[in-house]
């Protein structure tokens, strides 16, 4: 019940966002948050770290691009082959990824995300260097014009409570309780009978659409897509938000996105640009040492602590 | 020009010396990681970085200390190899024993501010880096043109691979070695300080790569992406390799080079994703890699 009431003024800040902030920041959070809860159901829920999850955001993102400029099909419809394109490419990935465990599965991903950054550098659609540039945003089903940045702000916002729904969803199912046995004891899962490279294929197909889904949208977002959503600094970002926002908690990531996204805008505008990934590191070597449950994780220690 | 079944075999034997070249690069990098992995049981995600590190220590040395090229080739791995233990001891050190991952990504962080602190000192572009004056010119071969400092990378790269080899497999630091990554507490029982090893393991295994990075300077340029974008093939050649073996990784490194440079005279758009591509077949077909064991 408490947890609903949560919901509901969240559902309701969100909808009021907007008039105070900047809409194309908070669509860039969106699809950010979006990216790491699809990254969280992996690493947080299942104990499986991908290093390669660019691929997948790129993936979506291109494949939606291409079919905005060239087919003329509708934002849905585009945004709809996209996210299938990414869950397809993650069902290449990831079968192959799920036969090695721990470390040697983040290098897998991290390897054939690489695969896929060179793929798109080399394919003319993707205009290589440049990016693929001035992508239509379209109207939503030939009715509501997107690029107004007010109606897309809704657009991404009811794209994004679709995929945190289906996230809700696979934890909450009894799919997810045997997700987090695997995470905790694998051996004890295999013995009580489970297919254990299965489920992980599985979610791994879930995560990957839905990261395909967050890149789909990014693109009508910014208009562009380009080799950085590729490029394995996405990968690693995408670790990172999950990680200062909290893995394994549900709000974690979209906080951790909110956050980085907010850092990013804050220091590309000054001189600070250039310690980007100075600052960015640091924050992994702090979460990492001292601060790993991330600031969900914490903040649910501490009401744990005064209130359970 | 000296052709074979309309191969032309001096462009032929030209890349596969280019690929010979990066495979060393690859041995050197690929054995650190599998030395430090052994004992350790963590991926070093800043191995690049110290490659990095190293190419420019290299270049700082000669241009602001006047430090030839010799002196940096024996110094900067020294100091790099310091600058590991320190981190070995002071970061590594107290989430030892936890899960791995975080090894990773604590590496990764490092990775990140070195990568992101010399882009900052010294921008994206590159720096040249002088071969030194003794290894100037070339030998020329019947079928091809060797220039001398290419065969010196080839040359030192598998002495250095290969005496590491000898001293883990053959002497009875090795054997501690060896017997560290089989059972460290009953070697801890023998009375043997299993953290010192450790440290001085990770300091070696990172130190190789300060090495390669002295190395690559006058052949590649000196630059902050150098290193992340040469680990990550290297990864993928772990991924092919498996860990399990000293040896494994060395043939691995080498052997992948020499595929990639062919690939760049039969097909050079798939040459930068060959290795890649390798690394998916033998996932399909043997899991735990070439030298693997079965897990």
């Amino acid at each position: 019940m408490k947890i609903n009431k949560l919901y509901l003024v969240l559902f309701l800040l969100a909808l009021v966002a907007p008039m105070v902030l900047y809409p194309v920041f908070l669509m860039k959070v969106l699809c950010f948050a979006l990216f790491a809860c699809a990254f969280n159901l992996l690493l947080g829920y299942v104990g499986l770290l991908s290093f390669g999850h660019a691929a997948f955001l790129g993936t979506g993102g291109y494949v939606t691009g291409a079919m905005m400029l060239h087919t003329g099909m509708g934002p849905e419809i585009s945004i709809l082959v996209g996210t299938v394109a990414a869950g397809v490419l993650g069902a290449v990935y990831g079968k192959l990824a799920v036969k090695r465990e721990g470390i040697y599965f983040a290098m897998v991903t991290l390897a054939l995300a690489q695969l896929a950054f060179f793929f798109y550098l080399q394919s003319p659609f993707t205009g290589g260097e440049d990016g693929m540039q001035g992508v239509p945003r379209g109207s939503l089903l030939g009715m509501i014009d997107l690029s107004d940045n007010t109606n897309m702000y809704y657009f991404v916002l009811a794209i994004f409570i679709f995929g945190f729904w289906v996230v809700h969803r696979t934890i909450h199912s009894p799919f997810g309780q045997i997700l987090k046995a695997i995470r905790e004891n694998e051996p004890r899962a295999v013995s009580l009978g489970y297919n254990v490279n299965d489920y992980k294929w599985v979610v791994f197909i879930i995560s990957s659409a839905l990261a395909g889904m967050a890149g789909s949208t990014k693109t009508l977002v910014f208009q562009l897509a380009s080799l950085t959503d590729v490029h394995w600094h996405m990968s690693g970002e995408v670790v990172l938000m999950t990680l200062l926002g909290g893995m394994g908690t549900i709000f974690g990531p979209v906080v951790g996105a909110g956050v980085v996204v907010t850092i990013q805008n804050y220091l590309s505008g000054g001189e600070l640009g250039n310690y980007i990934h100075i600052i960015m590191g640091f924050i992994f070597i702090v979460c990492v040492l001292a601060f790993r449950s991330g600031i969900v994780g914490e903040l649910q220690k501490i009401m744990k602590k005064n209130f359970g | 020009m000296a052709t074979f079944f309309g191969i032309n075999l001096f462009a032929l034997s030209g890349q596969l010396l280019v690929g010979l070249i990066n495979g060393s690069f690859y041995a050197l990098l690929s054995l650190g990681l599998a030395i430090i992995f052994g004992l350790l049981k963590i991926i070093n995600f800043a191995q690049g970085a110290m490659y990095m590190l190293g190419a420019f220590f290299a270049w700082m040395a000669l241009n602001y200390m006047g430090i030839n090229y010799w002196a940096a080739l024996i110094l900067v791995p020294i100091v790099i190899g310091c600058i590991a233990i320190l981190i070995e001891r002071f970061l590594v050190r107290p989430i030892a024993g936890e899960d791995h991952l975080y090894s990773l990504l604590l590496t990764f962080g490092i990775a990140l501010v070195l990568q992101g602190l010399f882009t900052h000192l010294f921008g994206s572009s590159g720096l040249p880096y002088k071969i030194p004056a003794e290894l100037t010119g070339g030998t020329k071969l019947p079928f091809m043109y060797l220039p001398n400092y290419r065969a010196w990378i080839i040359v030192i790269s598998l002495v250095v691979c290969g005496s590491t080899w000898w001293v883990i497999e053959k002497t009875k630091l090795g054997a501690y070695l060896r017997a560290g990554t089989e059972n460290p507490q009953l070697m801890q029982g023998f009375g043997i300080n299993v953290p010192l090893i450790t440290t001085l393991t990770f300091g070696f295994g990172v130190a190789l790569a300060g090495f390669a990075g002295v190395l690559a300077a006058p052949v590649y340029s000196v630059s902050p992406d150098m290193g992340s974008n040469i680990l990550i093939v290297v990864f993928a050649i772990v991924v092919i390799g498996g860990m399990g073996s000293i040896g494994g990784a060395i043939l691995t490194g080498l052997l992948m080079g020499v595929i990639e440079g062919l690939t760049k005279y039969f097909y050079p758009e798939a040459s930068a994703t060959v290795i890649f591509l390798v690394m998916v077949i033998v996932l399909l077909i043997k899991p735990a890699g070439l030298f693997g064991k079965e897990a």
